[in-house]
């Protein structure tokens, strides 16, 4: 069996006890990546080259002896926009296309000592603004389950990049839904921790109230593996929280009796297609038979989520690009005088969904309209997480598809940003409230296309969701899907 | 809410330090027209007495020990920088003659 259809637990076991070489895996995912990427676009920059050294210095290390890491040997696909210390970091952007990080970020670090080896870097929107990887200032992504269609975004690439096996574990980043809504479009598996469990460090910053890194990866348990090695309080984030992270093996055992499930009414309601709602329905049902406890909950300010965040995460977005000046990295555009030179230089550098959430997070600023939108959605902000609170009192895990609508076409939503925006209104409540949710495959559609289903979970509780989120991936006999290409 | 005008959208984009093209500016003000339209509904959601959420997770003061640290060598903290000398950033002049 070719090394890329192992899933990454199955490879760090053979690896382990030398019955596949590094190498070999290495080797495997680069005929892999070369078979399919130019049909799936999900990398920006490979580094097959230094991976086969790394392979090379984990093997030596292995044959003689050495505790090599949780990871060790197995490749890994990183969003854009983490920074890797000598390997372009573009953000799919013009501004940063030529980019070298003179550092790495935590979760780059943890996971080179858990001897995780790195085969790229992935396509996303540019700065992850954006549901469906189209904003991308190099080139589309393609969804490996219908290469016409999206694969969803921001962290498109990544998803990408896991459903078609050109790398069994995938970081990316979610700040409205930018891990699980990918996830959901290529029938893979997207967490999204608490916020404040995963350091931002190193991590290009779009909104930081909202942004938090999590792992895309082709089943729970390898999301569990990838989570524990990322999970670590980080004296280098300020809003990194100093909880100790669970243990694999309590976060390994599957646990569904007596679990009390919330179905999230307003996030089956107007705006989510009728086939969603039916397949995600249909994935309860096994849980249900295996033994969890399902009821309908209310959260009646979630329809508010959506102008909430399209204030909060463009205003932040629009004081953290500032420091894309021309000065310090990044492209400059000369032009006379210094002011000239910022305007000329942002112009030509951001592309146009970047430029619109610039200005709308500034005027949501600007003197006399500070309190109309960005000061209200801060309210409506605490409003939205008192519903969660709420729910929370009468039910351990709250379910809702992850997306409102199966994977679309590639054009179809780019010229109309409203439209695209409510691709994110069952993921962007979760970020708002800062909480942990996952997204796993429901099953496919009539049309083959994958449907995903979100479980969110209580803050920094994620061994009970992952823990749930394994019993659901085994009682669901749909599961796993079959691989694409 | 009041519309927003073309000269508000060059304010506003100036503020922003971006030079948009005209066509750039059609678009924007149109559709951030839309877009706030739309957002309009927040103000339905009556809040007079919700403290706004500005943090999120119950994290305050982080204080971090008055140490040095290490720190990445000039070259390179300048390796990427469009225009440097020495241990400098070079920007264009600023003050006048």
């Amino acid at each position: 069996m070719e090394s890329f259809n192992l899933s990454a637990r199955e490879l760090a076991e053979k690896i382990k006890k030398k019955e596949v070489s590094p190498k070999e895996v290495a080797s495997s995912y680069i005929k892999r990546i070369e078979e399919v990427e130019p049909k799936v676009r999900a990398y920006i920059t490979l580094t097959l080259e230094q991976a086969m050294r790394e392979a090379e210095e984990i093997e030596e290390r292995l044959m003689s002896g050495e505790d090599v890491g949780l990871l060790a040997g197995v490749p890994i696909a990183i969003k854009d926009n983490i920074c890797t210390r000598g390997i372009p970091t573009t953000c799919a952007s013009r501004i940063l296309e030529n980019f070298v990080p003179p550092y790495d970020a935590t979760v780059i670090k943890l996971l080179r000592e858990a001897g995780a080896i790195i085969i790229g870097k992935t396509n996303m929107d540019e700065f992850a603004m954006g549901s469906s990887t189209e904003n991308s200032a190099f080139f589309p992504t393609h969804n490996p389950y219908d290469l016409k269609r999206v694969p969803g975004g921001s962290s498109g690439g990544s998803a990408a990049a896991v459903s078609a096996r050109e790398a069994p574990l995938a970081l990316g980043s979610d700040t409205g839904g930018s891990i699980r809504q990918p996830a959901s479009f290529c029938g893979i598996v997207g967490f999204k921790p608490t916020y404040g469990r995963v350091s931002r460090y190193g991590l290009v910053a779009f909104a930081s109230s909202l942004d938090q890194i999590g792992p895309l990866t082709a089943n729970v348990e390898d999301c569990i593996l990838l989570f524990h090695i990322i999970a670590r309080y980080d004296e280098m984030d300020s809003t990194s929280a100093p909880i100790p992270t669970p243990s694999l093996e309590e976060m390994l055992s599957p646990k569904v009796e007596g679990v009390r499930i919330g179905l999230v009414e307003e996030l089956f309601g107007e705006g989510v297609e009728e086939e969603v709602k039916e397949g995600v329905l249909k994935a309860v049902k096994h849980l249900e038979e295996a033994g969890a406890l399902v009821d309908w909950v209310s959260l009646p300010h979630l329809p508010y989520a959506l102008p909430c965040y399209y204030i909060i995460a463009p205003s932040e977005a629009s004081s953290n690009l500032a420091r894309y000046d021309g000065v310090k990295y990044g492209l400059r555009v000369e032009a006379d005088g210094v002011i000239p030179m910022y305007m000329e230089t942002r112009n030509k550098g951001f592309g146009a969904e970047v430029k619109r959430r610039i200005m709308l997070g500034t005027y949501a600023l600007s003197a006399g309209y500070y309190d109309a939108y960005y000061l209200k959605a801060l309210k409506v902000r605490a409003l939205i997480k008192r519903d969660f609170d709420e729910a929370f009192k009468n039910f351990d895990i709250l379910v809702s598809p992850t997306s409102p609508i199966p994977p679309f076409k590639i054009g179809e939503k780019i010229d109309d940003p409203l439209k695209m925006y409510m691709a994110d209104i069952c993921t962007i409540p979760v970020n708002l409230a800062a909480l942990p949710a996952i997204s796993i495959p429901a099953g496919l559609d009539s049309q083959g296309l994958p449907i995903g289903i979100q479980f969110i979970g209580k803050p920094f509780e994620e061994a009970n969701l992952l823990r749930l989120a394994l019993a659901y991936e085994e009682a669901n006999p749909n599961l796993p899907l079959p691989i694409p290409l | 809410m009041p519309r927003l005008t073309k000269e508000e959208v060059e304010h506003v984009a100036y503020l922003a330090r971006l030079s948009l093209s005209e066509e750039e500016k059609e678009m924007f003000t149109e559709q951030l027209n839309r877009i706030l339209e739309a957002f309009a509904k927040l103000q339905e959601l009556p809040t007079e007495d919700v403290e706004p959420l500005s943090h999120i997770i119950p994290l305050q003061n982080v204080f971090a020990e008055d140490e040095p640290g290490k720190c990445l060598p000039v070259e390179e903290a300048l390796a990427n920088a469009p225009e440097s000398d020495g241990n400098f950033f070079i920007v264009p002049r600023i003050i006048e003659d």
